[in-house]
């Protein structure tokens, strides 16, 4: 086998000295270089896309987390609570009939708590529809009873629906089970279309990456020759680019969660600040919590973790489906 | 070693570059490759890197058809060449040193044990002082100077060199020959495609492959 030394003069121009100096020095210690440029037009076009795609992927998966949250509230805060409507009947006494309905609903287990709105109370909500001056008792107006449900099991609606229907045969229980329906569904849409969103926001980060790896593969021909002719495997061409694109997808990632962890960290504050108000409530009320939480900033970690890897696997899958067509 | 049996090449399959080309380089053999301007040296020596895939006839490398070879059959193959290019193909974003510890690197070797030896051979061809600079600041000479020393540090068993001595001065073109008439009495087989009749005038004993209108004319030394 050939040996570098027996290619030197015998009196070597250079003393040994001086070489071992420099390896043990600077040289041998000195970072490993990058074999595919870092620092390209392309490169940092790239970094932005996945930024922007990290963004907006976070965006809907917050938005899924958030209707996922706030229809929970409202569902539990619903399904918590039942009305019982008593209506006026010819010869009855709507109060008596309120008061049967209301012990009997007391009577049904898993009701924690009944209420009937008085007289006065459901005259006073109804004054701003109606104004003021006007004789209630001329008008047929039912009686509410609000039924609060306990933790325990759920109550037997059908016997009480059954018992109701035995005493009070004017009186009529509302579950609020077709609310329920319609805020599922509309919570499920909701959901759906973000997650189609999220991957949507995937896939056209997986395009991008394979066209900025096409543009790198073809922008480096001329290494990927010198690195076939000087014996790298395929896999090693394809590692050094994965290396490469990892490294432009992690940048993109981190700098798009990053943006996303600022924007809801200020809608949280924004939320926080305003829960005294009159707005802040009825933003509260219809959108729920702005506020992601805990979990919903390890989600968009996760997914920034997830969109670095994806660039790397793309990159790698697009390289080597290259060298596979080369000689 | 190298074998070409009935090779012809068509980059447009109309024009032949190649027109069925036959000759053999025996181990620690010693040849130029010669011929006018666009005769097809350096596809003859593509062929021989296995960069490119003859039109017709069979091209066999280290004994075995370059056709039959898998891609890491391939690699291991080309680990056994080293190929000086007319046009250097430096990597521009590496330093001397880097560049030329490059076929090393991709072996998967640690940068402590090829070190020395890399920092050696750039003394060696005088590049001593210029390890830590981009190709971009080198002269042509220095540039292909690198090119040599990447073809020379993985100690190959068959050196292609396109043009090696087309960019030094005569004192270094003479040093750089020295190196390859040492690489061939080591045992290395050495292939030089060149114009310089010069040079071809001092290996007297090197056969002479001669391309002219696709066909190649080998003339053995004492003819």
């Amino acid at each position: 086998m050939l040996h570098i030394k027996s290619l030197l003069p015998r009196k070597s121009l250079f003393p040994k000295a001086v070489a071992l100096d420099v390896v043990q020095g600077r040289l041998i210690e000195k970072r490993r270089v990058a074999l595919v440029q870092r620092d390209s037009i392309s490169g940092r076009a790239l970094v932005t896309v996945v930024a922007i795609m990290t963004f907006l992927a976070t965006l809907s998966a917050g938005a899924a987390f958030l209707v996922a949250q706030a229809s929970d509230g409202w569902q539990h805060q619903v399904s918590r609570e039942m009305t019982i409507q008593v209506r006026p009947s010819e010869g009855r006494s709507l109060d008596k009939d309120a008061a049967a309905a209301a012990a009997l609903a007391s009577a049904t287990k898993g009701i924690a708590s009944v209420r009937i709105v008085s007289k006065a109370e459901s005259e006073r909500l109804l004054q701003p529809w109606l104004g003021s001056g006007l004789n209630f008792d001329d008008l047929p107006i039912p009686r509410m009873i609000i039924l609060k449900l306990g933790v325990g099991p759920a109550p037997d609606l059908r016997a009480l629906n059954a018992a109701l229907a035995k005493s009070v045969p004017n009186a009529a229980l509302d579950d609020h089970r077709l609310w329920l329906q319609r805020l599922d569904t509309m919570a499920g849409t909701m959901e759906t279309g973000a997650a189609l969103v999220f991957v949507l926001v995937l896939v056209a980060t997986a395009l991008a990456v394979g066209f900025a790896t096409r543009g790198a593969m073809a922008g480096n021909r001329d290494i990927i020759d010198v690195l076939h002719f000087v014996g790298a495997t395929d896999g090693y061409i394809a590692r050094e680019f994965q290396g490469h694109f990892l490294r432009l997808g992690a940048t993109g990632a981190a700098s798009g969660a990053t943006l996303a962890v600022l924007i809801y960290a200020a809608a949280g504050l924004f939320e926080h600040f305003a829960m005294a108000t009159a707005g802040g409530d009825q933003l509260r009320a219809l959108f729920g919590s702005f506020s992601i939480g805990g979990r919903g900033y390890g989600v968009i970690v996760m997914i920034a973790l997830g969109i670095a890897l994806l660039t790397a696997f793309m990159s790698r899958s697009v390289v080597i489906r290259h060298l596979r067509g080369l000689y | 070693m190298v074998r070409f049996e009935n090779v012809s090449l068509s980059y447009d399959g109309e024009h032949a570059t190649l027109r069925d080309v036959n000759f053999a380089i025996e181990q620690h053999s010693f040849q130029f490759l010669t011929g006018p301007s666009g005769a097809g040296k350096t596809s003859l020596l593509r062929l021989m890197l296995m960069a490119l895939k003859p039109t017709s006839g069979h091209v066999s490398v280290f004994g075995s058809r370059v056709e039959t070879l898998s891609k890491p059959q391939l690699t291991a193959a080309r680990r056994r060449i080293g190929v000086v290019f007319q046009d250097f193909r430096l990597l521009d974003h590496l330093t001397v040193y880097d560049n030329v510890a490059l076929p090393l690197r991709v072996l998967g070797q640690p940068e402590s044990k090829y070190g020395p030896e890399v920092i050696e051979l750039l003394q060696w061809v005088g590049l001593g002082d210029r390890m830590r600079v981009l190709p971009a600041v080198l002269s042509g000479g220095e540039k292909q100077r690198t090119a040599i020393a990447r073809a020379l540090i993985g100690r190959p068993e068959l050196l292609l060199a396109d043009e090696p001595t087309g960019n030094v001065d005569p004192t270094l073109a003479r040093r750089l020959l020295r190196l390859f008439a040492e690489l061939h009495r080591s045992g290395t087989s050495v292939v030089i495609a060149t114009h310089d009749l010069g040079l071809m005038e001092q290996f007297a004993g090197a056969k002479r492959l001669v391309l002219a209108d696709g066909r190649l004319h080998v003339f053995e030394p004492h003819s």
